[in-house]
């Protein structure tokens, strides 16, 4: 899960990492008091910062400068509602102003590669790193992090002189890169990046922008992380299947489908569009990535057909099942169970493609029922072109 | 002979006494496996029994059920909770091969289990998030349906679970010396270029079928593998070439962001490798067939 920016803030302050005075409002009468608050120590200046899940924000003019209460409601105005890469701002941070001498980089974040952590840290921040690491990847020093140790006193002395900073800089900037790691660990992130951090006139380190992402496998350990979901910005259906308990992903395409074990639902999705584009000139595209696990009870089943045939844009089902550790019959029983369990709510056509463990069993179950809906096939690709030319049609 | 599992393999499992460890150990004994003991420390001493008069001890520990039985694999069914504790005890104990069958451990748990191990040098790690590894008619470890297809001369290695199993289907007329499914969560024990490297190796090996999905760049990583130190002939297949970017696709792993993850650009760099890559399963089958053909 991706945080906003002020939810990143408010980890950041939880674990000790120096940040500035912020509130967030999502009503632009709100943001002159708050600008009276969070401006008491800076003159009364604070920045207007959109929360949106992106980047690109300062470009887009998310970020204001307003010097009084009245040129931060001015701004919020402006700012909420704004379209940004196409996120609706919903929400806008008052930040306390600061006096900015100098800017620089640093993240943690999981390094596939090589199965380990990497830390990033360059003087020269504020800057899209992307573009950074590109054109002068001298001045990004990357520094392997051992899961085990983590980030201590020493490990945050080493990335920054990497990074080319002087010995004051790196007595100055070191305890934030040891905070840092306390974010990381104590809230299981998968990234934690601090863009920029800076040093103030009169020397002072703080994380002005930051952006972290958790870890969802951590969530039994974070009671506190599921008030962290943005459930306002997800797609009604995706809510639904959520709730349900189901990995739902919602698509832009017209034929649902439903299969067991992400590699195979993926490779579905994948079939369907080839098969749409070669026998319906494109009008058929998958409107779901659904993937109902091993264990496709009656019940799971039953809820998937549900969120699928909630789905306007669906016009066929295509229900792709290897049997694996589940067998075919026990899918078909469950197919056929979750369509007495909907009734009349079912009206869209089912394709179905059983293979593996019990497959004459199961497609003995489908045949008996002899449901109108249903249609069975016996491969992948011919189930596939199937559900495409029904929701073409 | 096979790869990192053989009909010589004496396995445990840590977590057998569970609902999901009693099931699947029932499953491997069927396949044939040598399932010499399970580990629980509040059960130590027991014997479970399975079908046809089968008993299987319970040990108090992974070292005990080592020094007892002499088992060299260990497969775990740990809840997500208690799967860094369960792999590093492995780890401590010496075990040569742990398969991490367990879905939804935290990627920083992986992360530091995974180092442990590293550090240790004795223990390859197969997994999270993994049906495990199969080597038909000798050894099953994990969750892989054992009646799909029987023993022949193709190595498989997968990041998705039904996948491996719908492969498996489609060559089943051919068959296989070992399929590993190493798992699609971001940190991950053995990857395909260890597989590679291990069913080149293997004399019992003709030919690959590689699975990759989007996310990452170990496919992209294994292409250039594939060119410098493999001559068996390698069938590839990617699943994911029509997911959007930053969508996770049921695996931890599986996400494009950016420019980077995509399908296309995996496909493109196992082609560059000279391997072939099928658009669909059952066109990849297609390619390993003629491949197979060719070997006479």
């Amino acid at each position: 899960m991706d945080l906003f920016e002020y939810q990143a803030r408010d980890l950041f302050e939880k674990h000790g990492v120096p940040v500035l005075a912020a509130e967030v409002v999502t009503d632009a009468a709100d943001a002159g008091p708050a600008a009276e608050r969070v401006g008491a120590d800076s003159g009364g200046v604070v920045v207007v910062k959109a929360q949106v899940k992106v980047g690109g924000r300062g470009k887009a003019g998310g970020v204001k400068l307003a010097k009084s209460p009245q040129e931060a409601v001015e701004a919020a105005e402006q700012i909420l509602g704004m379209d940004i890469k196409g996120h609706t701002v919903g929400a806008v941070m008052i930040a306390q102003g600061a006096r900015i001498a100098e800017e620089y980089y640093f993240s943690l974040l999981l390094d596939r590669t090589n199965r380990s952590l990497l830390a990033m840290c360059s003087k020269e921040g504020g800057v899209d790193i992307e573009t950074l690491a590109e054109e002068r990847p001298e001045a990004l020093a990357r520094v392997a992090v051992d899961a085990r140790t983590g980030i201590d006193d020493a490990t945050a002395r080493h990335i920054l002189e990497q990074a080319g900073f002087d010995t004051a800089d790196v007595d100055a900037i070191a305890p934030a890169l040891v905070r840092l790691w306390d974010v990381y660990q104590g809230e299981d992130a998968t990234l934690v990046e601090v863009n920029p951090m800076v040093k103030t006139e009169d020397g002072q380190v703080l994380a002005l922008d930051g952006k972290v992402t958790l870890d969802d496998n951590a969530d039994f350990r974070h009671e506190d992380h599921a008030a962290l979901a943005d459930t306002a910005a997800a797609d009604p259906l995706e809510a639904k299947a959520k709730e349900m308990g189901l990995n739902y992903v919602k698509l832009d395409g017209n034929v649902g489908i439903i299969g067991n074990g992400a590699g195979l639902v993926m490779s579905t999705l994948d079939v369907v569009a080839y098969a749409g584009e070669e026998h319906t000139g494109g009008r058929a595209k998958p409107a779901n990535f659904l993937d109902i696990g091993g264990g496709a009870s009656a019940e799971v089943m039953s809820n998937g057909l549900d969120v699928i045939l909630n789905d306007d844009q669906v016009r066929s089902v295509f229900v792709n099942v290897f049997g694996g550790i589940t067998a075919c019959d026990a899918v078909a029983t469950g197919i056929v169970s979750a369509l007495e369990i909907l009734g009349d709510e079912a009206t869209k056509p089912l394709v179905v493609r059983l293979d593996g463990n019990n497959v004459e069993e199961g497609r003995a179950i489908l045949a008996r029922a002899d449901h109108p809906l249903v249609t069975i096939e016996d491969t992948m690709d011919g189930a596939a072109r199937r559900a495409a030319e029904l929701a073409a049609n | 002979m096979a790869i990192f599992l053989t009909h010589d393999s004496h396995v445990i499992v840590q977590g057998m006494t569970g609902s999901e460890g009693m099931k699947h150990t029932q499953r491997m004994l069927r396949s044939g496996t040598q399932v010499v003991g399970g580990v629980n420390p509040r059960k130590a001493g027991q014997t479970v029994d399975f079908e046809d008069g089968v008993q299987v001890p319970v040990f108090g520990s992974v070292a005990e059920a080592m020094e007892a039985t002499g088992a060299d694999v260990s497969v775990l069914f740990v809840p997500p909770a208690f799967t860094k504790a369960a792999v590093v005890e492995a780890v401590d104990a010496g075990m040569p091969l742990a398969v991490v069958i367990t879905e939804g451990v935290p990627v920083q748990d992986t992360a530091e289990f995974f180092a442990y191990a590293q550090a240790k040098g004795t223990t390859r790690i197969i997994g999270p998030n993994c049906p495990g590894l199969i080597s038909p008619e000798q050894s099953n470890a994990g969750i892989i349906p054992a009646d799909i297809t029987g023993p022949g001369r193709i190595g498989l290695v997968s990041k998705s679970g039904t996948l491996t199993y719908q492969m498996m289907y489609e060559l089943r007329e051919i068959g296989f010396s070992t399929a590993v499914g190493i798992g699609g969560d971001p940190i991950i024990g053995t990857t395909h270029i260890d597989c590679l490297q291990a069913f080149q190796d293997d004399p019992d090996t003709d030919a690959i079928v590689m699975i990759g999905e989007i996310g990452g760049d170990a496919e992209e990583r294994a292409a250039d593998y594939i060119k410098e130190h493999v001559t068996k002939p390698v069938v590839g297949y990617v699943a994911g070439f029509t997911a959007p970017e930053g969508k996770t696709m049921g695996h931890a792993g599986a996400i494009v962001s950016g420019s980077s993850g995509t399908a296309a650009a995996k496909k493109e760099a196992l082609e560059a490798a000279g391997v072939r890559v099928g658009k669909t399963p059952s066109e990849t089958a297609e390619l390993m067939r003629e491949i197979v053909a060719g070997l006479g």
